[in-house]
């Protein structure tokens, strides 16, 4: 205690914390000065070097094909207009950069990080406007079920049918599978209108209509059929298949059994 | 026991009197006196123990492919009991309604009552979805099972004579089951079954001159109009049903009438059935059967979905599913109209004839023809009117093997055009390529089925013989006092060479003038067709044959 309290008299028990706080506030402070500047520069200043930084990804992974100012080649389109909905579809669903030409871009596995895709949206975004990412807010998946059902029997089964499963299209491209595609990319596909999908824009289909849209989606998705297994969504084609393979194997296997015996 | 020992006497003793009605002599037990009591009561006032006698006393040969028609039969009886339930609780109108059941994403869409009702059925009838998917399953089973049945007695000759006619009332009974099928299909008016329609629609459109008002008088006005569904269902529920269930009674009369084939085996010929009493032992399987049948239906349409009407959601003209297809029956008429090649049109003195959908209709309807009277056309061309009980091994009879053959192969590519956009998407190919490749096979597939299936035959007839004559390899290999290594053959058993060599060998016919001297045309036809058929041949070894075989040893 004698100890404590020689201690005490030549510093004040505080004076540490004190000491710490004064620290703290100062490097607090100082950080939170620095980082409000850059919040309020977003737009601008961030985005500055994060335009720069997608000018070099872009230089680097895809001028060969769609030029050095996005101007296109004879390899690729121009992306001039594209937007960053466009680029932050098709790198962030790894269908850009192309591993080969062929028909239509396939999915891979995703070539850049979630930073790098921000890149080259941003670089893209600021040479020419465009569809710009949907926010938060659009991409709620508490819509008009119903109202979304009917738009996309209307608007989109022809190609991706009824249950989302995808199907055909002409000289082999096709339409893809829907389920499980993040909300995000349904909504800027809409939007921009990849490979061969028609543009849905604003003026066609509203935001709230997309929205419903969404919501329809993920509803079939989340609660599978009530009959039991889906095989596929893929209509009368998959249980003609069953019924050849499963039913009347069963039951030729089984007349085989029945019939057995007197053998 | 009593009963059962009664009608062991009738088989023994076919002239027996009213064996069951004799009183029973033995049994103690008071559940067996009731039961003769019982049969006695019923025999005194209907006769029917003639009945039971006759019937039960019917021979079945065992083998599995003979329970192929069976599977159609129970499979039917199936879709009649479901069915039953399901009109119950279905509305065939076209009325318009606003649907408020518990599927959520189509709350408040404008629908007819059909779809409104198969939806209802679907989520607020206890059980209901269970057995509108037993319905389901069973009709796709249904018709593959004809369809294995029909492959079987083709394959196997059994439409030979005297069963031409119950091929052709079989085949008439195929033709219903489709009919059935497609009706089925169109009734709950969803997106898949209006899509269904409007094709119909478009073929009944396309015939010359009358199209329009065919299409007009069908649909009660222009499609798809609020006629349809109520017009299908009386076929569905009525006529189709009832005719069907009359011509499987002939069709099962005409079994009983001509006795069951069978395959060649020791001590069966063409004049016996050798096999099992309906009672007890086939009254027994065959109703065990049916369970087992009806079992498998149940449990596929427990686990697994089919036509799942609230995804398509309410007919509408306008929108089209990708991956819409026919239910697999009517797969081979989608399939032709993928195949033909499109812009066949031709517009002549102001009517438009579209051969895109003539060309298909009448290469199918012919396709359909021959298969109906094929029977009576190689009864034509082999001359034969004797009657045929024992069964054909398919080798046995190479031409008609082969053209059956061609004609699997041509239905297969049709029916595969049908899924043609699945298969491009599944194997990443090109659709306009799927087209094309089965296109090709449809004309040149049957082609080259024929002649591999032919050879196939002839050289496993060759096998036959050589089995025959000389025996099969035994795998044991002697070393001659001469050094040479030979594999000892060892003669195939008695019950197994008759088996190889019983077989009729029919040569072509010889063209004669007739009375007035003269060849005609029909006659040159026919021998022609004759000569195409049983040109080449592999003679089946005969009793000659063998015993010199057996002397030269």
């Amino acid at each position: 205690m004698a100890r404590t309290s020689k201690k005490a008299n030549r510093r004040h028990p505080l004076a540490t914390v004190v000491l710490i706080a004064i620290g703290l506030a100062f490097t607090g402070g100082g950080y939170a000065l620095f980082s409000s500047t850059a919040t309020a520069d977003t737009s601008t200043a961030t985005s500055q070097a994060t335009v720069e930084e997608g000018s070099k990804l872009f230089a680097a992974n895809c001028a060969t094909c769609h030029g050095m100012n996005l101007e296109g080649t004879t390899a690729g389109p121009s992306l001039l207009g594209v937007g960053a909905a466009s680029v932050d579809f098709q790198v962030g669903t790894g269908r850009m950069p192309l591993a080969m030409q062929g028909p239509q871009a396939m999915q891979k596995p995703v070539q850049f990080t979630e930073e790098q895709t921000a890149a080259l949206s941003a670089y893209v975004a600021s040479l020419s406007p465009g569809p710009s990412i949907p926010t938060d807010s659009q991409l709620t998946e508490n819509g008009n079920a119903t109202n979304g059902g009917e738009l996309f029997r209307i608007n989109c089964a022809m190609c991706h049918n009824v249950a989302g499963a995808g199907g055909a299209l002409t000289e082999g491209k096709f339409a893809p599978e829907l389920t499980g595609v993040e909300s995000k990319y349904i909504y800027e596909a809409m939007l921009t209108g990849p490979q061969n999908m028609p543009v849905f824009n604003d003026h066609n289909i509203t935001p709230e209509d997309k929205r419903d849209i969404i919501t329809y989606l993920k509803y079939i998705q989340n609660n599978p059929s009530p009959g039991g297994f889906e095989l596929g969504n893929l209509g009368p084609v998959a249980e003609g298949l069953f019924i050849w393979i499963f039913g009347i194997g069963a039951v030729v296997a089984l007349t085989v059994w029945l019939t057995a015996k007197s053998n | 026991m009593t009963i059962e020992k009664t009608k062991a006497d009738g088989l023994v003793d076919g002239t027996a009197d009213h064996p069951v009605g004799a009183p029973p002599t033995i049994s103690s037990a008071p559940s067996a006196r009731f039961t003769s009591a019982a049969a006695n009561y019923i025999d005194e006032r209907t006769s029917i123990s003639a009945v039971v006698k006759e019937f039960g006393r019917k021979i079945f040969p065992d083998h599995w492919s003979f329970m192929l028609g069976e599977v159609a039969l129970y499979s039917f009886v199936v879709i009649i009991l479901t069915g039953t339930f399901l009109t119950f609780f279905f509305q065939a109108s076209m009325a318009p309604v606003v649907y408020d059941g518990s599927f959520v994403p189509l709350k408040g869409v404008e629908m007819s009552s059909a779809m409104s009702s198969t939806l209802n059925i679907s989520f607020e009838i206890r059980g209901g979805l269970l057995v509108r998917q037993i319905h389901h399953w069973a009709a796709l089973l249904f018709i593959a099972s004809i369809g294995l049945h029909m492959l079987r007695i083709y394959f196997t000759g059994a439409f030979r004579k005297p069963r031409e006619l119950n091929w052709v009332i079989g085949f008439v009974l195929f033709i219903l089951a489709l009919a059935e099928g497609f009706t089925g299909y169109s009734l709950p008016d969803d997106l898949l079954s209006g899509n269904g329609l409007r094709i119909i629609d478009g073929m009944v459109k396309g015939v010359p001159f009358a199209g329009s008002w065919l299409s007009f008088l069908i649909f009660g006005g222009e499609f798809p109009g609020e006629e349809i569904v109520g017009r299908l269902y009386t076929l569905h529920i009525l006529l189709l049903p009832a005719i069907i269930v009359a011509l499987i009674a002939l069709h099962l009369v005409f079994v009983v009438v001509h006795k069951h084939t069978q395959y060649a085996g020791p001590g069966k010929t063409n004049d016996n059935v050798i096999g099992y009493p309906v009672l007890p032992v086939y009254a027994a399987k065959a109703g065990g059967f049916f369970f087992i049948v009806f079992g498998i239906i149940a449990l596929i349409a427990s686990f697994f979905t089919i036509n799942p009407i609230w995804n398509y959601g309410p007919y509408d003209p306008s929108p089209v599913s990708a991956g819409t297809q026919p239910d697999w029956y009517i797969g081979f008429a989608d399939g032709a109209l993928r195949l033909i090649p499109p812009h066949l049109e031709s517009v002549i003195w102001g009517h438009t004839y579209s051969w895109n959908i003539l060309i298909p209709i009448t290469v199918l309807g012919l396709f359909i023809l021959t298969v109906l009277i094929y029977p009576f056309i190689e009864g034509w061309v082999t001359g034969d009117k004797r009657e045929h009980h024992i069964l054909d091994r398919p080798r046995n009879a190479p031409t008609r093997t082969a053209i059956g053959a061609a004609g699997v192969t041509f239905y297969a590519a049709l029916w595969s055009a049908a899924s043609s956009d699945i298969l491009a998407t599944h194997f990443q190919l090109s659709i306009e390529s799927v087209i094309h490749a089965i296109q090709a096979a449809v004309i040149i597939g049957p082609v080259i089925a024929y002649f591999v299936a032919k050879r196939v035959c002839l050289a496993l007839q060759k096998k036959d013989r050589e089995m025959a004559l000389h025996g099969f390899e035994s795998g044991r290999i002697v070393r001659l006092p001469g050094g040479e290594y030979i594999e000892v053959h060892q003669d195939v058993d008695e019950y197994e060479r008759w088996k190889l060599v019983s077989f009729h060998e029919y040569k072509p016919l010889m063209i004669r003038p007739n009375a007035k001297g003269k060849i005609t045309a029909p006659q040159r036809l026919r021998a022609g067709m004759s000569k195409w058929f049983f040109e080449d041949r592999i003679a089946p070894v005969t009793r000659t044959d063998l015993e010199r075989q057996k002397s030269h040893h």
